[in-house]
């Protein structure tokens, strides 16, 4: 049966048994292959995508769930021409080694932000705790995480200061 | 000067008008496997394109361990090149690109850095001097006037050329076999912290894994395997019915049991499920239990010697002896991404894409299980999302899965393992048991040192037995427990070589992942008796040893602030180890959990690897390996029942995340010498650390991994 995606802004539709875990569709059916399959049981995070702005584990959510609602993955983060500040915050970092399960954290660290612009550091614990790195990434994420909200709150305060003058 | 070394050096020209310099590596005498093509005359570690752009052709396999970059910055350094314009790519399978240590193409043993340092540093300076030469006739001057600077060549008259431009008649001058490197104090890329190369690839999903590869008309293989070791199919009780499932289109018995494929992963993935296997009951005798049980009683009796200094049986039966025995656990490697490989067997040939790193020999096993000459069989190493020793096996068993899936189809097939495959899937870390016994000399210092130790070869039966196995011993099961740096005047190590149904692999460090331990973690039992301080038993202990040692323990002593006041209930553990020829010493700050789990709040690392190529790998290496080797002390074991593993996936085989990650501060030892590797050596002293920093708040030894007990978790 077709079921119609809304992914990174873009329709698509696609033919697969509405059982099919998102990841498989993503990955199998519309060549996403940045979200990645890591365990198949929401234990590692590698699938993390957001589903109208939240973080969700693509494998274990069945596609016809998703129909209709805004998918973002990987890809639609950010581009290599225009990074996602996050991204861009990973690379000052030097946050990857193996970079496997990058897109999943980024995912959740956007998702994070989105909510709370100046996570403290049990914030992130919170967040971040379904995302394992079997690298040991995490201190560099953390630190990627705190200058991301920091350079975002800096650059609020520069606008709200252009806006009143103060 | 053999003839090896005089072809040290080859040149040809790219198609597309680069300069393409290639390394011929001396073989050492016994080369391991067959089978590999000899493409020296047309490969290349470098490749200087028109347009500047320089490709590394890389030798080792990207895992993570950044050697993409740090090679890279070895190359550019000696070919004054901008770092900027470099990319990275591995190599196709060929004798020029063989690991001078293993006689083939491998990349393991944190032997990277130390056996390609020296080649690429002379491939980069070569090139450079063939530029020079080239830029030389352009001009009608003599090289000797010209100088390069970040990627171009200087004449005195201040005109410039770019590297692309004369690649192409650089290519044509002839290469030096030894050109002049440069003096350690000019480098200006080597030792400075740098980013890695494949990171914009990395954040933004483009990166291919070997899980990503999409051929058309590809197939996904999933196999069902044996519930238990030593478990035989008798046969699929419903094929018809999974035949007929959506997407599926073949079930075949392949090596490793009943292979599914199908469209997509998922199509595969649910047949696979749903196929009703007959099974027997294989090795139902097998438990993890049993095997450290009957471990126990062979180290209760005399083993191969394999180290014998002074009398040390004899000054253990007089007077009074500290005696302990350890144990330590199946562990499974679990790398993020799940295994795989693709392969596309057609018309009397064979290509393969897998993320697998000891590739002579995959490409040999490759060709023999398809019946090809060598020369049909094309592996392509892809980059790899993890792999701490997995993605290297003698039976190359997960790229054989796609072999012989893909045998037959005609189209692409990629076997996926799933977690469950991974954990329950053999190839782990094997079983040990120590049993130590000690005295002690009326200073408290030890005198005699007498360790036994049980565990499964990883090398017999293997290429690798000739260089790690004599007269039955085999060293790489005791690296670490034989020659300990310590003082102590009578010490005597044997070993038990006892063979099991369960395959073992070498994770993380090998051995040292257990003889670290019992070295460390016994010595501080020792000082505990002797009530002196650890640091200042070790420092007595290594006055006349190697001043490395010293330094890195010293180094971590006062960066942690040993002996200063901690808050309450918290105590600084350390442990010291050197692996792979690099220095790591490491000290935890450490409290209890209520049920006497050390919980780790800060670390501080102190390591020698001579000459740090590049500062910020290094210490995303050694916090990596704080976190792999934490989560194996806390958390880590593979236990067999009836010959079933009964960990399946993350829930149960857990690993360490944000919250528990305790900050790790890594600290450099300056150096001249020779650079060795930090992929693993930061591994072994993480679960004695914490043992010691234990045994300082509650006086109790720890003599079983993992600390948390998992039967909980069932």
């Amino acid at each position: 049966m077709p079921i119609e995606l809304n992914v990174n802004g873009e329709q698509r539709t696609v033919d697969v048994d509405p059982q099919t875990p998102l990841l498989w569709v993503l990955r199998d059916a519309l060549g996403l292959t940045g979200t990645k399959f890591g365990c198949g049981i929401a234990q590692c995070g590698a699938c993390t995508v957001h589903v109208d702005g939240a973080a969700r584990r693509a494998c274990v959510t069945p596609v016809k769930y998703v129909a209709g609602k805004a998918i973002t993955t990987i890809e639609g983060l950010g581009s290599p021409e225009a990074l996602h500040p996050l991204q861009q915050a990973w690379l000052e970092a030097d946050v990857v080694q193996c970079g496997y399960c990058q897109a999943g954290q980024l995912m959740s660290a956007a998702a994070l932000l989105k909510e709370k612009p100046s996570p403290t550091d049990s914030d992130i614990d919170l967040a971040m705790s379904g995302n394992i790195c079997r690298c040991g990434a995490y201190d560099r994420i953390r630190k990627a995480i705190k200058s991301t909200a920091a350079q975002s709150a800096s650059a609020k305060q520069g606008e709200e200061t252009r806006r009143t003058g103060l | 000067m053999t003839t090896t070394r005089r072809r040290f050096l080859q040149v040809s020209l790219l198609a597309g008008g680069g300069l393409a310099l290639g390394i011929s590596l001396p073989r050492p005498a016994r080369a391991m496997g067959e089978g590999s093509s000899d493409g020296a005359e047309v490969t290349a570690f470098l490749r200087i394109h028109p347009d500047g752009r320089i490709v590394f052709v890389s030798p080792n396999i990207e895992m993570g361990q950044g050697i993409f970059t740090s090679h890279s910055m070895v190359i550019a350094e000696e070919l004054d090149a901008d770092l900027e314009r470099f990319e990275a790519r591995h190599s196709p399978v060929a004798a020029a690109y063989n690991n001078p240590l293993f006689g083939a193409m491998g990349t393991g043993g944190s032997t990277s850095t130390p056996a390609f340092w020296m080649p690429l540093r002379k491939a980069g300076a070569a090139a450079r001097q063939m530029l020079l030469e080239a830029a030389a006739e352009r001009w009608g001057v003599a090289a000797g006037e010209l100088r390069t600077d970040r990627g171009r060549v200087i004449a005195p008259d201040g005109s410039t050329l770019e590297y692309g431009e004369l690649a192409a008649d650089a290519a044509r001058q002839s290469a030096l076999e030894e050109p002049p490197l440069k003096d350690p104090p000019d480098f200006r890329i080597i030792g400075r912290s740098t980013r890695r190369l494949e990171g914009p690839e990395k954040v933004t999903g483009e990166a291919t894994f070997g899980i990503d590869l999409e051929l058309p008309g590809m197939l996904t293989a999933v196999v069902a395997r044996p519930p238990a070791f030593g478990a035989k199919s008798r046969g699929v009780r419903n094929e018809t019915e999974v035949l007929a499932m959506p997407g599926v289109r073949r079930i075949k018995p392949i090596s490793s049991g009943i292979a599914v494929l199908a469209d997509s992963y998922w199509q595969a993935k649910q047949a696979s499920d749903r196929l009703d296997v007959d099974w027997d009951d294989g090795d139902v005798e097998l438990s993890s239990e049993g095997l450290l049980a009957s471990y126990e009683a062979l180290v209760a009796s005399p083993g191969a010697v394999a180290e014998d200094h002074g009398e040390a049986e004899a000054q253990l039966s007089e007077g009074e002896t500290i005696e302990a025995t350890f144990h330590f656990p199946f562990l499974a490697h679990a790398p993020m991404e799940p295994l795989n490989a693709t392969a596309h067997v057609r018309d009397g040939e064979a290509e393969v894409w897998a993320g697998t790193y000891l590739q002579t020999l995959d490409h040999f096993n490759i060709a023999q299980r398809l019946g090809l000459a060598p020369e049909k069989v094309q592996l392509h190493t892809v980059l790899a999302g993890g792999a701490f020793g997995r993605r290297a096996n003698v039976a190359s068993d997960f790229v054989i899965d796609a072999v012989e899936a893909a045998a037959g189809e005609g189209v692409p097939v990629k076997a996926v393992w799933t977690r469950e495959n991974d954990i329950q899937g053999g190839m782990f870390r094997p079983v040990a048991v120590h049993r130590v016994a000690a005295t002690l000399g009326e200073d408290g210092r030890p005198k005699a040192w007498h360790q036994r130790l049980a565990t499964q070869s990883l090398m017999i039966g293997t290429p690798f037995e000739p260089f790690l196995v004599h007269d039955g011993i085999d060293h790489s099961s005791l690296e670490g427990a034989t020659g300990m740096p310590y003082a102590i005047p009578h010490r005597r190590i044997e070993l038990h070589t006892p063979e099991t149904a369960v395959s073992g692999l070498w994770w993380r460090s090998v051995g040292h992942t257990h003889t670290g331990f019992v070295a460390e973690h016994f010595l501080d039992l020792l000082a505990h008796k002797a009530g002196q301080d650890p640091l200042d038993y070790r420092r007595k202990l290594l006055a006349d040893g190697d001043p490395r040692q010293l330094g890195v323990l010293n180094l971590a002593a006062e960066k942690a602030g040993w002996g200063k006041r901690l808050p309450e209930g918290h105590a600084h553990g350390l442990a010291l180890h050197k692996s792979f020829n690099s220095y790591v010493c490491q000290i935890f700050e450490c409290s209890l959990a209520p049920d006497g789990t050390p919980i780790a709040h800060r670390v501080t690392c102190a390591v020698d690897v001579g000459l740090a190529i590049n500062p910020w790998n290094i210490d995303q290496q050694v916090q990596g390996s704080v976190a792999y080797a934490l989560t194996a002390a806390l958390y880590g074991t593979i236990d067999i029942e009836a010959g079933r593993v009964r960990q399946s996936n993350f829930h149960d085989y857990p690993v360490l995340r944000m919250h528990e990650m305790p900050p790790v501060d890594v600290h450099i030892v300056p150096s001249a010498e020779p650079p060795t590797g930090i992929g693993e050596p930061g591994v072994p002293p993480v679960a004695p650390a914490l043992a010691n920093a234990k045994l300082a708040l509650t006086g109790e030894p720890t003599t079983r991994l993992p600390f948390v007990d998992a039967t909980w978790r069932v």
